[in-house]
């Protein structure tokens, strides 16, 4: 018998059964562009760096950080990316 | 025993097991048979292989993987085999205990002359509720096609089928293998037959696929011919489902179910028929919902482009009442007969009230209806979108006791339903929206031929009736009402 844990697909199958990746963004120009730093050493300057590069492609940038690299951010914090940004960055330093 | 004789003797195999008063009863006899030198014997047991007691080589069939193979039904049941290694070399079968067949079948006069005559045999464990689809699943022919999508050991199953965009928005019923089978169970249909394509994506759509969608929905087996009799429906030309998915209006499948199914799988045609609390209302609805979504691909803000969509669009069918036999119902409107099941698909949006709680007179409450019916869609836009006027118990009874059937209801329907064109026309009344301006001078009626129909459901307190409107496309530039029989 097979597991408990294996499902029928109820889909047509014409797309894979992993979980679909949201459609990538054709052009950054006007759009915002979360940085998220996780909080590890060094974080700040890398996403500086960062920043530079996406505003020169015509993104604006609003900066995020988690409390502590060893958890998850907070669903207030995701929730509010997810509000204010049209894509994000997760920065990871060290 | 030597070879020779094998090669020569009887060869039997017995399917027993111990929980049975029977096999109990004839655990002599078994001994007796294992014994005789004339004879080969091969014992199988359900439930435990230290019975019987003092026989060698017992074989534990606590899988039930040799019972079910062989179809065994009642136990005991002894096999005569042509040969001994091929337990597909089935010559005969007995089953239970009857002393004189027993001796008759072995040819062994004696045989259990000790016991008494007669004692019927116990069902096989694998007719055990619910053993026989896990019994296929393990053993039987491989019927299940469909893609099988292994979780990971610390997913959450009910969350698995949200984040695969499996969900309408409510939890699902994870479909697992068994429970797929046993939907399949319901219907005597093929699993891999394809009963059409399913739109937007025009995807060829199996059984088994409906299924699956159906075990999500939360129906059960017995639901599932009215399940797949749906989706036949909504395939049919006439029906226009791709279209209907796609339109900004509010319109989505409302289903009508009529004749002796809906009281034979406990549907709801009474108190709250187009509310909240039946299984089988709430489920097939939206299992045809999940089918779209799951194989046709129609996703909200996908093809589903509906500006504001209806809370129908989870799901929307109801059984028709008809506790009134000289009052027809849509089936046999519609053609059929009223003994027949039949279930009948209308593009259709929410639902407007009709209160009238005044009228004694078959005439004064046809006018009440009829006024309310203009305002579908639009008050003064004529013809574009189809109804179903449901008639409430307690309206029906005003009719009845004024003598009219449905028929005179549809008449007086239809007369009051006269428009003058200049009343409609675009800017009359100071309204910038109505009929174009090219039937000012015609006589309109507010539905098109075949664009009004009529139902009766709901609890027998209340002089509320409804209207369901139609979309805007209805007719053959769009949906027409469809049926299908079961």
């Amino acid at each position: 018998m097979q597991s408990p844990t294996t499902l029928l697909d109820p889909t047509a199958e014409l797309q894979t059964s992993a979980r679909q990746l949201l459609p990538r963004l054709a052009s950054i120009a006007g759009l915002t562009i979360g940085l998220l730093d996780i909080s590890k050493p060094r974080g700040k300057e890398f996403l500086d760096e960062v920043q530079k590069h996406l505003e020169q492609a015509g993104a604006k940038v609003k900066r995020y950080s988690k409390p502590t690299f060893t958890r998850v951010a907070p669903t207030e914090l995701t929730q509010r990316i997810s509000v204010e940004c049209d894509a994000v960055i997760e920065g990871l330093a060290d | 025993m030597n070879q020779a004789i094998a090669n020569q003797a009887t060869h039997y195999a017995l399917v027993v097991k111990k929980d049975c008063p029977t096999c109990a009863l004839i655990e002599p006899v078994i001994h007796s048979l294992a014994n005789n030198e004339t004879l080969s014997l091969k014992v199988y047991v359900q439930d435990d292989p230290s019975f019987p007691a003092d026989i060698e080589d017992v074989i534990d069939d606590s899988s039930l993987e040799y019972s079910y193979q062989q179809e065994i039904e009642v136990v005991p049941t002894l096999i005569r085999l042509s040969d001994g290694n091929d337990a597909q070399s089935e010559e005969s079968r007995i089953y239970g205990w009857d002393q004189k067949q027993w001796q008759n079948f072995t040819g062994i006069q004696e045989l259990g002359a000790e016991l008494i005559d007669f004692k019927p045999g116990c069902g096989s464990k694998t007719q055990d509720p619910g053993m026989d689809e896990v019994l296929a699943l393990r053993f039987g022919k491989q019927i299940l096609q469909a893609r099988a999508v292994e979780l990971a050991e610390a997913e959450d199953i009910m969350e698995a089928c949200f984040e695969r965009g499996w969900s309408d928005g409510l939890p699902v019923v994870p479909p697992t293998p068994l429970r797929v089978m046993r939907m399949l169970n319901g219907s005597d249909r093929d699993a891999a037959e394809i009963i059409g394509k399913v739109p937007p994506d025009n995807v060829p759509c199996s059984i088994e696929k409906i299924a699956i969608n159906a075990v999500m929905a939360g129906c059960k087996p017995e639901y599932f011919p009215m399940v797949i009799a749906s989706v036949e429906a909504a395939l049919q030309d006439r029906f226009c489902m791709h279209g209907l998915l796609c339109t900004t209006y509010f319109s989505s499948p409302v289903m009508v179910v009529s004749g002796p199914v809906a009281k034979q799988i406990g549907m709801n045609s009474g108190i709250n028929a187009l509310g909240q609390g039946n299984r089988a209302n709430a489920t097939i609805g939206r299992a045809l919902q999940l089918i779209i979504r799951n194989v046709g691909g129609g996703v909200p803000g996908g093809i589903d482009r509906a500006n504001m969509g209806n809370p129908g669009k989870y799901t929307y069918c109801f059984a028709e009442d008809e506790s009134d036999e000289n009052w027809a119902s849509l089936a046999m409107d519609r053609g059929f007969d009223r003994a027949d099941s039949v279930i009948s698909l209308f593009a259709g949006d929410g639902l407007q009230p009709i209160l009238d709680q005044q009228s004694r007179t078959p005439q004064s409450l046809a006018k009440s209806m009829a006024m309310s019916l203009r305002s579908v869609a639009h008050t003064k836009l004529f013809g574009m979108a189809d109804a179903i006027l449901v008639v409430c118990p307690e309206h029906r009874r005003v009719f009845r006791e004024g003598g009219w059937d449905k028929e005179d209801l549809r008449k007086a329907l239809y007369e009051e339903l006269m428009s003058p064109g200049t009343d409609i026309v675009r800017g009359a009344n100071d309204i910038a929206e109505g009929m174009p301006e090219k039937f000012k001078d015609k006589i309109l009626n507010k539905f098109r031929d075949d664009g009004l129909h009529i139902v009766t459901t709901g609890g027998t307190a209340g002089m509320f009736s409804a209207i369901i409107g139609g979309w805007v496309a209805s007719g053959e530039r769009g949906s027409q009402l469809v049926s299908t029989k079961l």
